[in-house]
């Protein structure tokens, strides 16, 4: 098993995320995946500068994938879409099925990414025909439901990828949550993601943090950590482990992961994998 | 325009079809669908009779088989299949590929409807879904704006429906994990967002708490009036701002009434009525409201204009008692 670095998903300062992306190149993090996942809003890097990382990166010996919108919905949005398709140099990660048809058109390969429902062997099956190569397990579903699909076709004909450490991307809306906490409109934004680099916490009444705004997209307040379940995935066969990346320290927690498990379990969850809430830490035998 | 109403039981549908329906839409009594609410949908006889009474009526009859299968248990939706290709249902409404993938090659005269489950949003997607499952239709997700259905529907491949009243779901359905977030159970394959089983209320003095697998999701007066309990209209506080809010949306229903013409004009050739956990007379009164609506847009579509006592009506049964456009209006978003 090999680590992986997810998609950026927050709003940074260009400067930030070169700077981040700096010390990816130098780090031993075999795959990047980069790019706008989130928001066509946020432009503080256009295609042409994650094109240009992407470059960057895979001159550093890097494998490189370019991620694309989890919510596709205004005819601009798909066309700028089409760009990242046809940069023919880079794998997509496909975050929606007009992303998916996109890819297969062309006779493309790719990555399904985890706001792809992808619930079923037969289903992934059908993906692979397409041009799948590889898909991230969606963040709802656990270890058996993995056991489950990887055991149903020896060799397993697609590689396969867990979320294993990050906020989880819950949901995605039209309505833009951190604009609509300043007061402010989705047209008007002013792109107030760049305050909150993290996302905004969210918490109930009797202060039990439940979830983060992230612009459009609803995160967990929890970080799901499975990192005491590497070994097991190593057994099942997972090929990749998943950091989302959260602050510069990412890449530090990326790069050690797969000797040992992280030490702060501060918030932390595994629910899903145990076949439980998510928001819950389950206590492994 | 079609009027596509929902039924929970053979009561709801008998309900909806003789107040005006022009079709139905129904589940089976088990996890093949997404309102798998107890004493919900239809066994396989019940479900003969109500397709046997809706072609009495003239009207369709769609079955939703909407929810994604668990590994080691897909035969019980493709079992789900056969039995509404026996039944003769007019249309099957399913999110999942393997599902449309089954049902397309082995009933091809079957018409197929892409669920809203499916989250398809963009041509791409009505494209791959048409060109490989000769899908008929589409439902689309409540993300969309006004411009955004109609930029949609002059190059969909498909004929497309839409939400045009009922609950207000805020984010992309069937990509949505906040319930099972909290409480383990997802839409996509337990078939209900916040399971009634994990909900439960509480009085603390003059307070009624709102707990959803006991994660406090509200506080309220007791007099408030209170929608159904889901993760996306609790009240949060932020680490910006302390004073308890719906920082997501508030408890609200989606109405459509005064964008009937818009509607009607980007050839929307469905509009669906939300609420299959809903009482009989819930769809009563929704479907006569939408029956007039349609009739008098259709009699004269210039002179349309939404009646008061429509949205009275309808804000009766809305949750909250209240109304939005959601995202179709761009100011929502």
């Amino acid at each position: 098993m090999k680590i992986s670095l997810g998609p950026l998903q927050y709003c940074w300062e260009k400067q930030k995320v070169n700077t981040f992306y700096d010390q990816v190149a130098q780090s031993d993090i075999p795959l990047i995946y980069l790019g706008e996942t989130v928001c066509s809003r946020r432009r503080q890097l256009k295609f042409a500068d994650y094109f240009a990382l992407a470059q960057m990166l895979k001159e550093s010996g890097k494998q490189v994938v370019l991620s694309t919108l989890a919510l596709l919905e205004a005819p601009s949005e798909y066309n700028e879409l089409k760009k990242h398709v046809d940069n023919g140099e880079f794998m997509i990660e496909a975050n929606d099925m007009g992303a998916v048809q996109a890819a297969k058109e062309r006779k493309l390969p790719f990555v399904c990414g985890p706001t792809v429902n992808n619930y079923n062997f037969a289903t992934l099956k059908k993906l692979q025909q397409w041009g799948m190569q590889r898909f991230v397990m969606p963040i709802e579903l656990s270890k058996d439901w993995l056991t489950h699909v990887i055991e149903a076709e020896k060799p397993t004909p697609f590689e396969v990828e867990v979320f294993g450490h990050g906020y989880l991307p819950l949901a995605h809306s039209a309505r833009c949550f951190t604009a609509r906490q300043q007061g402010l409109q989705k047209d008007d934004c002013q792109i107030v993601c760049l305050s909150h680099p993290k996302g905004l916490l969210a918490q109930t009444m009797d202060d039990q943090p439940l979830l983060r705004l992230n612009g459009i997209q609803t995160q967990s307040a929890s970080l799901i950590d499975l990192s005491s379940e590497v070994d097991q995935m190593k057994l099942m066969g997972v090929d990749y482990f998943r950091v989302s990346p959260t602050s510069l320290q990412s890449i530090e927690i990326a790069e050690q992961i797969l000797l040992q498990p992280t030490s702060d379990k501060s918030l932390a969850c595994n629910g899903y994998w145990h076949q439980s809430a998510g928001f819950s830490q389950v206590v492994s035998n | 325009m079609e009027l596509l109403c929902p039924a929970g039981n053979l009561a709801s549908l008998k309900t909806a079809l003789n107040a005006g329906a022009d079709a139905v839409y129904l589940g089976l009594k088990d996890d093949t669908n997404a309102r798998s609410f107890a004493g919900l949908n239809f066994t396989p006889k019940k479900l003969q009779q109500a397709a046997e009474y809706t072609k009495k009526c003239g009207k369709k009859i769609f079955l939703t088989i909407n929810t994604f299968p668990k590994p080691g248990e897909e035969s019980r939706w493709y079992q789900a299949i056969d039995l509404a290709a026996d039944t003769g249902v007019d249309a099957l409404i399913m999110a999942d590929l393997s599902l449309l993938d089954y049902a397309h090659s082995k009933y091809p005269h079957l018409p197929l409807h892409l669920s809203v489950q499916a989250s398809a949003t963009n041509l791409g997607a009505l494209k791959l879904y048409k060109e490989e499952f000769n899908i008929e239709r589409a439902v689309l997700p409540r993300v969309l704006s006004m411009k955004q259905v109609r930029d949609l529907a002059k190059v969909t491949p498909v004929d497309l429906e839409v939400f045009a009243f009922g609950s207000l779901c805020i984010m992309a359905e069937g990509r949505c994990h906040l319930s099972s977030y909290v409480t383990g159970q997802s839409p996509n394959t337990g078939g209900s967002c916040s399971p009634a089983k994990h909900v439960r209320w509480q009085e603390v003095g003059s307070d009624r708490l709102t707990l959803l697998n006991d994660v406090l999701i509200d506080k309220s007066g007791l007099d408030e009036q209170m929608g159904y309990p889901v993760v996306c209209k609790g009240r949060y506080t932020t680490t910006e701002n302390n004073t308890p809010s719906h920082i997501l949306e508030s408890p609200t229903s989606l109405n459509t009434l005064s964008l009937l013409p818009e509607l009607a004009k980007a050839n929307v050739v469905s509009l669906k009525i939300e609420g299959r956990q809903r009482s009989p007379a819930y769809v009563e009164q929704v479907t006569k409201v939408w029956r007039a609506a349609i009739d008098s847009y259709m009699s004269a579509p210039e002179k349309y204009q939404t009646q008061r006592e429509w949205d009275l009506a309808l804000a009766k049964v809305s949750e909250g008692q209240t109304t939005t456009l959601g995202a179709y209006e761009r100011n929502w978003q």
